[in-house]
């Protein structure tokens, strides 16, 4: 997601942000996972903007996607160019206003931006953990959330806002603690990994796995499998665009050349830009993580939640006001995977908009500027600021 | 940073006189949500609107209304019976395709139904017909026949009779005549089939 950061410098931000950190789940209390082990200590890297009102009524939960990190807007540094990954939504007089609201985002368990991941040291080994990381699940990231969130004082949050990856986290935290949560935003998400979802998943697992630095995940100290990594995202990069969106940006253009080569180097433009985009995210990605959070994501389903028989069942818990919105080019997660969450939740009586932006730009949408998506976003949040009393 | 309340057209403005505060109610093809917004800040309505076009949806959310995004006819589909107090279908439907089965949907998801069509049978369109020999065109009904979306042609007789065949009651029934882009307008006591522009019908079980 990071390539969209730093789109929209000219507005008004949050300026500088400090990174922070909060570690819990320290023996003998570790966290319970739903795989059924356990893991302890766990240190949450995670960031805020805005102030929190004295009442603590106006915090809220920014989900981050598979490769997001805590840093959702802003600057850590005067000298640094490049803002946190949804400036254009989060900052003062924007979508996500951080002068009304106090803005929180984490990032997620397994993740290595600073979270306990597969990259952390295993206090047992004193050595990473590697593949001995325990499989970590959807509603493990949202547990652990919530241990930052009552860290912070804040028994409701007043909304709970992600897309992709983020979008399933407000899911879950609208199922999990239905009583903490007075607004969920899920955003070009699902409520269950298609067969598609997962085979591209898998796909880019594989070619992390058949790289043989790899090394059944323990290649920390030696070559890392920056091959394997940069062609998962390839692969991953191409299911976040569309057909039109790579038409208009590539089409069947050449790098720098005008005739084709007869070699394997990369001639199209959009071979270039996609080895580019690999090699990009080789240099701030940990392979591991990218294994755990995409099995985490194929794991997510409210269908089948903890003894359910339906969405509509699992959704029965939830008590939020939910704005659901997909983009019409997304074909990782389309329109109808958005409509099955409105309708389990319009079936539970909740209350429920949905819309769908046209946007050619695929399932990244959500993270370029859209002024109709902010102006959804600041609205429904204004309006439940106000049905809250606040 | 509450947005200015517009004045109502007048066939939403009877409409609303109708719907009882603090109630739940549905309305199908809100547009930018006119009617809800109206019922929600004037009488505490619980609203939801149902709609077609992403910049009208989005321009309704806008004003905080609660609004989903989709076809009338499959969004219907998932509610409760029961789940509303009204339903309104406000010159609507004319254009649905199926309006035994939307109506008879309606009269389970909804303790009442609100319904308002232009009337066909008004003067001007039976001479339009009858004089000039072709097919009425006027201000409520600007279309020529092969570009409209009005696939049904209503009159208000014609609904009385189609509430017997649907099996339902009509609780209230008026027609009116509007004019100047049916901001203004007049209840019609006297040859309403003949006369009025809209009808407006209250039904239930």
């Amino acid at each position: 997601m990071s390539e969209y950061a730093g789109q929209d410098q000219g507005g008004a931000s949050v300026g500088l942000v400090a990174p922070k950190s909060y570690t819990f789940a320290e023996p003998p209390d570790p966290l319970h996972l739903e795989s059924g082990a356990s893991l302890g200590p766990i240190t949450l890297a995670y960031e805020t903007c805005g102030t929190l009102d004295a009442d603590k009524s106006n915090a809220i939960l920014i989900l981050h996607a598979l490769s997001g990190d805590a840093h959702v807007a802003g600057y850590h540094r005067q000298e640094e160019t490049k803002p946190g990954w949804w400036e254009y939504m989060v900052g003062p007089g924007k979508g996500i206003d951080t002068n009304r609201y106090f803005v929180i985002c984490s990032n997620i368990l397994g993740s290595c931006m600073g979270t306990t991941g597969p990259g952390s040291i295993n206090p047992q080994t004193n050595r990473p953990y590697g593949l001995d990381f325990p499989v970590v699940t959807i509603g493990d990231m949202v547990e652990a959330q919530r241990a930052l969130i009552d860290h912070l004082g804040i028994a409701r949050l007043l909304a709970v806002i992600g897309g992709s990856i983020g979008g399933m986290q407000v899911l879950e935290w609208a199922v999990r603690f239905p009583e903490r949560v007075r607004a969920a935003i899920p955003l070009a998400t699902t409520m269950r990994h298609s067969a598609l979802a997962i085979a591209f998943n898998e796909i880019a697992r594989q070619a992390i796995m058949a790289d043989p630095n790899w090394r059944e995940g323990h290649y920390h100290g030696n070559t890392i499998p920056a091959t394997g990594l940069a062609v998962a995202r390839m692969i991953g990069h191409v299911t976040y665009l569309s057909d039109q969106a790579m038409r208009r940006k590539f089409g069947r253009r050449l790098q720098d050349k005008e005739d084709f080569s007869f070699d394997f180097d990369a001639e199209f433009q959009v071979e270039s830009y996609l080895r580019h985009q690999g090699s990009k995210f080789v240099e701030r990605f940990d392979a591991n993580s990218f294994l755990y959070i995409t099995k985490a994501a194929d794991y997510f389903d409210l269908e089948h939640r903890g003894g359910s028989a339906s969405a509509v069942e699992t959704f029965r818990r939830a008590q939020a006001k939910f704005l659901v919105v997909s983009f019409t080019s997304d074909w990782l997660y389309p329109t109808y995977q958005s409509r099955e969450i409105v309708r389990a939740l319009k079936k539970n009586g909740l209350d429920v908009s949905f819309c769908e932006i046209a946007a050619d730009c695929g399932h990244d949408a959500f993270l370029i500027p859209n002024a109709r998506l902010t102006s959804l976003i600041s609205s429904f949040l204004d309006r439940v600021t106000h049905e809250t009393g606040h | 940073m509450k947005p200015a309340i517009k004045p109502l057209r007048y066939d939403l403005e009877i409409i609303a006189s109708w719907i009882e505060p603090g109630s739940r109610v549905l309305d199908l093809g809100c547009g930018e949500g006119d009617l809800l917004f109206h019922l929600k800040t004037t009488k505490g309505v619980a609203g939801t609107g149902i709609e077609k076009r992403e910049d009208k949806v989005a321009a309704a959310l806008t004003r905080g209304l609660t609004v989903l995004q989709g076809d009338i006819r499959e969004e219907v589909a998932d509610y409760a019976p029961n789940t509303f107090d009204y339903v309104i279908v406000s010159q609507t439907l004319q254009q649905v395709f199926a309006p035994v089965e939307l109506i008879s949907t309606l009269l389970a998801i909804g303790r009442r139904v609100v319904v308002s069509f232009p009337n066909f049978s008004h003067w001007k369109n039976r001479l339009q017909l009858l004089i000039q020999g072709q097919a009425p065109r006027s201000s409520q009904l600007p279309y020529e026949w092969y570009d409209t979306p009005n696939i049904r042609v209503i009159t208000i007789r014609d609904f009385r009779r189609f509430t017997r065949t649907v099996g339902c009651t009509i609780y209230r029934e008026t027609a009116i005549n509007t004019h100047q882009h049916d901001r203004y307008g007049s209840i019609v006591h006297f040859l309403p089939n003949l006369r009025a522009t809209y009808g407006i019908f209250l039904i239930g079980r």
